[in-house]
């Protein structure tokens, strides 16, 4: 945490004739990106703002039924490429993604694709709770209701019960659904995020630092349910705090600067990281 | 200073260093407030004394003199066939039934001279007053019935004190004879002054006892009703475009810097652009609140525009990330829930729109408003004339009397501003109770 960026870049200039011949632009990722049961499968991703380029070609596989984190220092292109997943980034002008991402062998950036019901089969929870200015109860049907999941009322009674349940808010809320949901707490808050988003029934759950507004006792929450959720989902979640990644997650991503440095095993990373920066951001001096 | 520290002297401590810069501080703090009261006050003061001019000036113009005439109805004047015949009726003689009212009650009066001169206290509306009266109701015939009728203005002006009773008969607009007459009416209390319905139902006129504000008014609000239904749904829609869908580029640049240009074009060129766009060549009748709604929109559109992107704008991010990623479009993304927490800004925007409108006065007299109109408009499409069109045109008139009416009308546009202002407080209110 002492070292400079001085330092830090000292260190990265030493690398790039020592460690990684032929330059940064051809950097390998240490560790095997894919997964025996894949659900997302990135290849070559690149993405560019304008002319500069955050993501470089980064591949990775994201599996059914696990949880996938994302680490690396602030800037490096973790919230960049998490939402090259779901297709978030063709709101921002200028930016550009190439390569390719597939969710069940499906290209999600084939021209004829329609990034509306993607981003209903990937759902997204953001880093600030940013629940709707209405009612809990409306927060949660708001997509039932776009995409018409259901029938009746009391069929989206239901799916509003049971998004609630699985989010672990149901008990708290369950007698003030007509309140509005900006008056919850944080924590709270983030989990009704949570149940709006798997209310549509969602085959992967992006996830941006979703505790780092939240106190201990609400992240501890959050991830109890994340780890719940694995069952019926596939997670990836960018974390800047490497305790949650290796408490929640099964694999773990090192991004360092558009590049992703190192992929493998929770357990691995954090015991025994195989690339230098890895090591050097892991146990903290720098980051 | 380094001197002293060199010769040993304690080093300053930071508290001390602040204490001593802190009346200056402070000085300065309160002068700044002083100036800001200042402002406030000179400010308040300006409107006080503008609305107090105008209320005293205007008050006036809300009461009426009328004057009280033993009115008979007589048979051989009015219906000499005894038909009863509604034509025959709205056709008799009604001035003579009023110079024999006049004839009754000052009998002393039988020069040709004096009994015009008598006959001139009443205003030149009476004679169409008596004829309702006895239309609606044909059974005054042969009697005799007590009618207030409407005095000139003159005789307005003299009961309301702006003419001096006390100049020399020849400075004076009303000779001493009419006014003896008018202290004999006050001694009997057949003068008075009443509430003035005419100036709240009825349109302009030349005679000002007749000229009411009723055909301006409802003229403004055919105008204005027409101009809200065509700039803010187009308004509203170009704002939503331009900031959330129009790709960025030169070109969308370029109708930005459009949009805030024409914010500051001078109204009268819009004037002149709608009467050689849309009455010279799309033919809209001149004078009417359609060709009037037109101008005032291409007018207030800008401020709209540029008002609803500012709303738009102070959405935050989150919540259109939020919608659209449980998978809402675009457009429901903003329809459902970017447009209405941008809508009371959008709102206040709206309003300031239609408040310019509603006191436009410039753009207005080149597209025929200026024309003297006396019907009340009963659509979009009817001649009229508007409020601030209404007013220029009675400063512009040399009665007196028309002075009062001049600043009665201002009231009530103020009283219409005042009110709209009010309704966008509450709107502001309503949507913005949606947490
Ligand atoms: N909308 C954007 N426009 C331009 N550059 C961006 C934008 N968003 C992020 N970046 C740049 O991309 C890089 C990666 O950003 P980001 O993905 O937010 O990093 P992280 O989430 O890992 O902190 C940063 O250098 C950042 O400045
Ligand atoms: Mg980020």
């Amino acid at each position: 945490m002492s070292t400079t960026v001085d330092d830090m870049s000292r260190r990265i200039g030493a690398m790039s004739s020592a460690e990684l011949a032929g330059g940064r632009e051809s950097r390998v990722t240490v560790g095997d990106v894919t997964c025996a049961n894949p659900r997302m499968v990135c290849r070559d991703v690149d993405v560019f703002y304008g002319s500069t380029q955050a993501i470089k070609g980064v591949s990775l596989d994201i599996g059914k039924n696990e949880v996938v984190s994302m680490i690396g220092p602030s800037g490096c292109g973790k919230s960049t490429f998490l939402r090259c997943l779901n297709r978030m980034n063709d709101t921002i002008d200028g930016c550009r993604v190439t390569g390719s991402i597939k969710l069940d062998g499906q290209d999600i950036y084939d021209k004829g694709l329609d990034p509306v019901p993607l981003r209903a089969q990937v759902g997204m929870v953001f880093q600030k709770p940013n629940p709707f200015p209405k009612s809990i109860y409306e927060n949660v049907a708001y997509g039932p209701r776009i995409h018409g999941l259901t029938n009746s009322k009391a069929e989206l009674d239901e799916v509003i019960e049971g998004s609630l349940q699985k989010a672990g808010l149901w008990n708290e809320v369950k007698d003030r659904l007509d309140k509005p949901g900006t008056g919850l707490s944080g924590g709270q808050q983030q989990r009704l995020c949570i149940a709006r988003t798997i209310a549509v029934s969602p085959e992967v759950i992006l996830m941006d630092e979703p505790c780092s507004a939240l106190d201990p006792i609400a992240t501890a929450i959050i991830e109890e349910l994340i780890d719940e959720l694995r069952a019926n989902y596939s997670i990836a979640i960018v974390t800047h705090s490497m305790q949650q990644a290796a408490r929640v997650s099964q694999r773990t991503a090192y991004f360092h600067l558009g590049d992703l440095i190192e992929v493998g095993e929770t357990n691995q990373i954090f015991t025994n990281p195989k690339h230098r920066l890895t090591e050097d951001y892991i146990t903290g001096r720098f980051g | 200073m380094s001197n002293s520290q060199a010769a040993g002297a304690p080093p300053k401590r930071t508290i001390d260093v602040v204490n001593a810069s802190l009346k200056r501080r402070y000085a300065r703090e309160r002068r700044f407030r002083l100036v800001g009261l200042a402002a406030v006050i000179l400010g308040l003061t300006f409107v006080g004394l503008l609305f107090a001019d105008i209320i005293a000036k205007g008050h006036t113009a809300f009461v009426q003199t009328y004057i009280q005439l033993p009115v008979t109805f007589e048979a051989q004047t009015l219906d000499p066939a005894g038909t009863r015949d509604p034509e025959t009726l709205a056709g008799a003689n009604y001035q003579a039934v009023i110079r024999d009212a006049l004839r009754s009650e000052f009998p002393q009066v039988t020069e040709r001279r004096a009994t015009r001169a008598l006959a001139s206290m009443i205003s030149v509306g009476a004679p169409s007053h008596l004829r309702d009266m006895v239309l609606a109701n044909p059974d005054l015939i042969g009697t005799t019935r007590e009618v207030w009728l409407l005095a000139d203005d003159d005789i307005d002006m003299l009961m309301k004190g702006h003419i001096d009773r006390n100049l020399p008969e020849s400075e004076r607009r009303v000779k001493d004879q009419t006014v003896a007459w008018v202290e004999q009416l006050e001694s009997r209390g057949r003068i008075e002054k009443r509430f003035n319905t005419i100036f709240f139902t009825t349109g302009t006129s030349r005679e000002p006892e007749l000229a009411g504000i009723a055909g301006a008014l409802m003229g403004s609000f055919y105008t204005l009703v027409l101009t809200l239904l065509i700039s803010f749904p187009i308004g509203v829609g170009a704002a939503l475009y331009l900031e959330e869908f129009a790709p960025k580029n030169r070109w969308t640049d370029l109708i930005e810097v459009n949009i805030n240009n024409l914010a500051a074009v001078p109204s009268i060129v819009f004037g002149l652009l709608g009467l050689a766009v849309f009455i010279s060549i799309f033919g809209v009748p001149r004078s009417t609140p359609l060709v009037a709604a037109l101008v005032l929109s291409l007018m207030t559109l800008p401020t709209i525009i540029i008002a609803s992107r500012a709303a738009l704008k102070s959405v935050p991010p989150s919540i259109r990330e939020a919608a659209l990623g449980v998978g809402a479009s675009p457009l429901q993304t903003q329809m459902h829930h970017v447009l209405p927490l941008a809508m009371p800004g959008m709102l206040t925007g709206t309003i300031i729109g239609m408040a310019q409108a509603l006191g436009e006065t410039a753009p207005l007299l080149m597209i025929g408003m200026i024309a003297f109109i006396v019907d009340i408009p009963s659509g979009f499409t009817s001649p009229t004339t508007v409020l601030p069109v209404q007013i220029f045109l009675w400063a512009d008139s040399p009665e007196r009397a028309f002075v009062e009416r001049t600043s009665a009308a201002i009231m009530v546009l103020l009283a219409f501003l005042i009110l709209m202002n009010l309704g966008a407080v509450l709107l502001r209110r309503r949507f913005e109770r949606r947490w």
